[in-house]
């Protein structure tokens, strides 16, 4: 069975079909890239995906659970975490907060626990620290667990959100570009990181990335989107290859300018 | 005090609390400062309503401008008890240690069951809040209000606008803060805990704090239930203090003022809620000495002003004849909010402010 499937998946906004007919099965422990031109509808899948918009026709599952009633809260109770494309920190919260945050689902306790300062909450809270100080030790920002998370540079404000997405030990992580902005040095170490992670939290991952470099040195399939339709899927090589997608990035053959 | 089971530690410190306070309760009664000692037990109250209302609207980020209403759902609903129910009960036994006792028990049982009926307004308050934000929440809040002061009019039983008279004497400094400490305390272990840390992610960031499995609507209608429980606690115990409950006494103005509170000590800063709420409680009354001190200012200027001057005399006499308390302190208030628009300490607490300032010097 697929961790994370979509069959058939539709949405129209109004009059606009946003993305059409979207398949898609995420086995364990893979890590798929989600490609494609500006617009093509990339991030709405993700927002599908994670509960934040419903699906106009077909359906999803997580781990063989369909989430057409689910809430973006419980997907994530599934297993499904997620980054954002335009960095969504809780911005006036130190870094260390916003890694236990992104574990609320496995510190929770009553208010009245928190209150009276029980045992509940004091084992909680301690597994909560120190999971929290372990993923930022993995990204190297053990350091700066006091600062707020406004005040980090951006490639670390990055590098955090991956860490508070993990904090919420997804079984399946999807990644919203997370090179944009990223010079060549820290996109490189991107892409080890990600391959890490994968590795060491058995984790399967699915990101959209326009930083072809990065998409095609560790993805080990491709899907290509365009204008809400799947144009083209396989490995890296084979996506590379095939015309229908080089037109979609490049634009018409040759003979059209010509003409 | 580490190794102790945690029911043991708290009540320790409850009862070191409580002694604290029995004590300086004598000690004002022993001064006979009524004046001083009734402002004092105003602010005790208005803590209560900052720090309360800090957590809905520092803390969750949802603005409500519904304070008042929650106050006298407890206000109305503990002195109905009282009046209607304890009172009686506890007169029947006459005087003496027991119907001491029984009198500050049925208080407290009082002062409870208001909160939890306001707690049960915050609900039906925060059900709303799920689809509403900012400025339109505000708005639904302000109605809400309103609606309990209407309805608080049109029932007989509890005084409708004439007021509710006869409301024994039962709260006092003691009691006041005693539920003024247990809020601060409730606020700060909540911040601290994975509740607050849902709160603050709510106010941050809903979309993110969703996709981080935080429950929103639970949360918000959480914090809505926690604040107004304790201002209808705040409210019981204004009503057994003054012993005299007015529906003007709850307009919408009187939820503006724990707004401005709020606001001007920093939006989720309980430390700030708290002094925000001693300056702006006292300023009222300190400003009395201004009358005081401008005549003989005026007087002053009309003597040493050159003529062509002597306007400005005038129009400082004319200022001293009215009341002007009122008009320095809205001038004060401006003045704060526009050299520290975030509030006297913003986010933070009074420890932290001085902590940051000492890294923030370290980096540079």
């Amino acid at each position: 069975m697929p961790l994370l499937e979509a069959k058939h998946v539709t949405i129209r906004f109004g009059g606009l079909t946003a993305v059409s007919d979207f398949n898609l099965a995420l086995e364990q422990h893979e890590l798929v890239g989600l490609i494609g031109p500006n617009g093509a509808g990339k991030t709405t899948i993700f927002n599908m995906l994670t509960g934040v918009y419903k699906p106009s026709e077909g359906e999803i599952f997580v781990n063989g659970h369909p989430t057409a009633n689910c809430k973006p809260y419980d997907i994530t109770a599934l297993g499904v975490a997620r980054t954002f494309q335009n960095i969504r920190l809780f911005k006036e919260l130190t870094v260390l907060d916003n890694v236990k945050i992104g574990g609320h689902i496995h510190y929770k306790y009553s208010g009245t626990s928190a209150v009276l300062h029980t045992n509940r909450f004091h084992q909680a809270e301690a597994v909560a620290e120190r999971e929290a100080l372990a993923l930022l030790r993995i990204f190297d920002l053990e350091r700066r667990a006091g600062d707020y998370a406004k005040n980090l540079p951006y490639g670390d404000q990055r590098r955090l959100e991956i860490a508070r997405a993990l904090a919420a030990r997804p079984k399946v992580l999807l990644l919203d570009e997370p090179a944009a902005g990223l010079n060549d040095r820290e996109t490189l170490d991107l892409m080890q990181t990600i391959h890490d992670i994968r590795d060491k939290f058995d984790i399967t991952i699915l990101l959209i990335e326009h930083n072809m470099e990065l998409v095609m040195g560790i993805c080990e399939r491709i899907v290509v989107l365009n204008f809400g339709k799947t144009i083209a899927q396989g490995t890296p090589l084979e996506v590379r290859s095939n015309p229908v997608v080089i037109e979609a990035y490049l634009g018409e053959p040759a003979e059209s300018i010509e003409a | 005090m580490r190794r102790l089971p945690w029911y043991l530690r708290d009540v320790i410190y409850l009862v070191l609390y409580a002694a604290l306070l029995i004590g300086v309760t004598y000690g004002l009664e022993a001064i006979r400062m009524a004046y001083a000692s009734r402002i004092i037990v105003l602010m005790g109250i208005n803590i209560t309503l900052a720090v309360s209302l800090n957590i809905i609207s520092g803390h969750a980020g949802q603005f409500s401008l519904g304070h008042a209403g929650f106050m006298a759902v407890g206000a109305y609903f503990s002195a109905f008890l009282t009046f209607y129910y304890f009172a009686p009960y506890v007169e029947k036994l006459g005087a003496g240690t027991r119907s001491w006792a029984m009198q500050n028990v049925l208080l407290v049982v009082a002062v409870l069951a208001g909160g939890a009926l306001a707690a049960f307004a915050g609900y039906i308050v925060g059900l709303p809040s799920l689809r509403l934000r900012g400025d339109y929440l505000a708005i639904v809040t302000l109605g809400f209000g309103e609606i309990i002061r209407v309805l608080i009019l049109n029932i007989d039983k509890i005084g409708a606008a004439r007021g509710f008279s006869g409301i024994p004497n039962w709260s006092n400094f003691f009691w006041v803060y005693f539920f003024c400490g247990i809020t601060i305390l409730i606020s700060w272990r909540l911040v601290q805990s994975s509740v607050g840390r849902a709160f603050l992610a709510v106010r941050e960031d809903q979309i993110a704090a969703e996709a981080m499995g935080v429950n929103t609507t639970s949360y918000k209608v959480k914090a809505f239930m926690v604040g107004s429980f304790l201002a209808g606690v705040a409210g019981g115990l204004y009503a057994h203090y003054m012993m005299y409950l007015n529906p003007t006494m709850f307009m919408f103005v009187k939820s503006f003022d724990v707004v401005v509170m709020v606001v001007l000590g920093g939006l989720g800063s309980i430390s700030g809620s708290v002094i925000a709420a001693i300056i702006l409680t006292y300023l009222p009354e300190g400003l009395r000495a201004s009358k005081h001190v401008i005549p003989p200012v005026a007087q002053w200027l009309s003597v040493h002003l050159p003529d062509n001057l002597q306007w400005a005399a005038r129009g400082v006499n004319l200022f001293a004849e009215r009341d002007p308390r009122m008009v320095i302190y809205s001038i004060l208030l401006i003045v704060l909010m526009l050299t520290r628009p975030q509030g006297l300490l913003g986010r933070r607490e009074l420890w932290q402010v001085w902590k940051r300032k000492r890294n923030d010097d370290k980096t540079v």
